[in-house]
């Protein structure tokens, strides 16, 4: 939120140009996003985003809480993919720790993690295509979506702000349909892609507005930071889930799609096959899910059960200790990344030793994307800059924090 | 629950490309180096970070081309106070590499990378922003989460989590 009034980097430079001002209320911008445009007449000539608006210090929050009482505040952070920022957190304290996470909570983590990463394409995908004007397409993704909204409130109790991994592995073990209503929903899910991209894909008018569009080259992409399917559209294979695997993805079979264009039609490609490709990993997860705890045995790190507070002793002065005096974690610091929907989510986690984390830095995958916008819209028409916006999938949760 | 003792010795870690890399430019801008929990810092002289970065990211074998992220951590009141974090990755390698700049409570400063990667832009206008760190040779250092007329710079540990106000 850098310059409330006219920006002196963005000053009428000729008589045929002017200054437009779009957002932070504008529909296309996905929030509060405001996008300083110099045009003449329809052509951008230049364009500055200005980002900031929803900047809640989450982490200068972090400083002042235990490191259990942060998860719920990550959750805040990307509102789409709640699930991601959990786990790229929990990871991080956990590395921190040295801890031994047991298989079924990684795998659990695994399966709700790609669930996520479908509702969170959903919701860009409908909102992507209602900017450029496929209106249709909205009203069949936010129907998947509100069964995926389902289940995380069957396992969780919340619809949206989950909180449910926890330093150590998850809260609670699923209900017992839980897995039943999980196949239920991968079987028919393909078939819902299909439906997506007989809107799509093969439609002109959605090709003339999107291929050629806002295009990137993969060097321009690399250098400005652009992560995920930016990155990928433009030709760059790399996917941190396959190439530096985290919570045990080695265990499991995807291909990364990669596009060479470059353009706004080859990221659309990019994530709808992203879409197949989370619900093959949520079927292989639903198929070799292993039995066995879901918390890590460390005591003096994770909550003990109900029922062994109520008839132990030992495990009532855990309890105990853990909320009122925290846990404390080895001094150090930590640079955890995993593969969020829209590209390389980072928490830098440094410890003092205290129960406190010293400093929690969440690197953002949606503001380093955001740089690639002027080299996106720049010389092209101010129709096209709703595009690319909606191209690189941006929440402004996460880039203000 | 067992850590490993973290590795501060430059001999022993001298086969990592980064490390490598810069020991065969110039010894002397290593401050020091630390490999704990399987990820590998090197805290680099501060007048040539950009050169180092600029370096890292043109090797032949193992080219660190990607700036993944970029921030700070205030050691108040210790001396010096703060420390300016870059995490860098090779793509095509994929490997990690965490450089640091320690640089001193009183007008702190240092050589903006924004020449190396673009992309550091905005990593180093919140860092401007939030902690007061000025970085020489930035295109448009302002503030970027925080409105223009704010005071202070909220991550600081001097100031209070509620705020002056």
């Amino acid at each position: 939120m850098a310059h409330l009034s006219p920006t002196p980097a963005l000053e009428p430079g000729q008589d045929r140009t002017m200054i437009l001002n779009m957002g932070p209320q504008h529909p296309s911008t996905h929030g509060v996003l405001r996008v300083i445009l110099e045009i003449d007449g329809e052509n951008v000539v230049r364009l500055m985003p200005d980002v900031g608006f929803l900047h809640t210090g989450i982490e200068k929050t972090c400083e002042a809480k235990f490191y259990q009482q942060v998860v719920p505040l990550t959750d805040r952070i990307d509102y789409l993919c709640p699930m991601t920022n959990n786990l790229c957190y929990v990871l991080a304290v956990e590395k921190l720790l040295g801890l031994e996470i047991p298989p079924r909570a990684q795998w659990l983590r695994v399966l709700l993690n790609e669930l996520t990463r479908i509702n969170s394409h959903l919701v860009w995908l409908g909102t992507h295509a209602m900017d450029i004007g496929a209106l249709t397409v909205f009203l069949y993704c936010f129907r998947e979506r509100e069964e995926i909204l389902r289940l995380f409130e069957a396992i969780s109790g919340q619809r949206m702000m989950t909180s449910y991994f926890r330093i150590g592995g998850v809260a609670l073990e699923p209900p017992l349909d839980f897995f039943d209503r999980v196949r239920q929903f991968a079987d028919g899910f393909d078939a819902k892609v299909d439906e997506y991209e007989n809107l799509l894909t093969s439609n002109p008018i959605w090709g003339m507005r999107t291929k050629g569009v806002a295009r990137i080259t993969a060097e321009d992409a690399v250098a400005l930071g652009a992560s995920g399917p930016t990155l990928r559209g433009s030709g760059v294979d790399i996917d941190l889930r396959r190439d530096m695997p985290y919570t045990g993805y080695e265990n499991f079979k995807f291909k990364v799609p990669v596009r060479t264009e470059g353009d706004v039609y080859a990221r659309y490609l990019c994530r709808v096959e992203e879409l197949r490709e989370s619900n093959s990993i949520v079927k292989q997860a639903l198929d070799g899910m292993p039995e066995g705890p879901i918390k890590a045995d460390a005591p003096k790190i994770v909550l003990p059960d109900r029922e062994k507070m109520k008839t132990q002793m030992e495990a009532l002065i855990h309890h105990f200790k853990i909320i009122t005096e925290g846990f404390a974690v080895p001094a150090g610091e930590v640079y955890q990344a995993v593969e969020s929907p829209r590209g390389e989510m980072g928490y830098y986690v440094v410890s003092d030793g205290g129960p406190k984390p010293y400093r929690v830095h969440m690197r953002s995958a949606c503001l380093a994307n955001m740089q690639t916008l002027p080299k996106m819209c720049e010389g092209r028409l101010l129709a096209d800059v709703v595009a690319a916006i909606g191209s690189i999938d941006i929440v402004l949760g996460e880039i203000d924090r | 629950m067992t850590l490993a003792p973290p590795i501060t010795a430059v001999e022993q870690v001298k086969s990592h490309p980064a490390i490598a890399r810069l020991l065969a430019w110039n010894p002397a801008v290593i401050e020091a180096v630390k490999f704990d929990r399987d990820e590998m810092s090197v805290v680099v002289e501060r007048s040539a970070i950009r050169e180092a970065c600029a370096l890292l990211r043109d090797d032949a074998d193992c080219p660190f081309n990607y700036l993944s992220d970029l921030t700070c951590v205030d050691w108040y009141p210790a001396e010096p106070r703060f420390e300016v974090i870059y995490h860098l990755l090779s793509i095509p390698n994929k490997e990690r590499v965490r450089l640091k700049v320690r640089l001193s409570g009183d007008s702190p400063a240092v050589e903006s990378v924004t020449s190396v990667w673009p992309g550091a832009n905005y990593f180093e206008r919140e860092v401007f922003d939030l902690f007061g760190i000025r970085f020489s040779g930035h295109p448009y250092l302002r503030r970027i989460q925080m409105p223009e007329n704010w005071e202070g710079h909220p991550l600081r540990k001097d100031y209070p989590v509620e705020g002056y106000r």
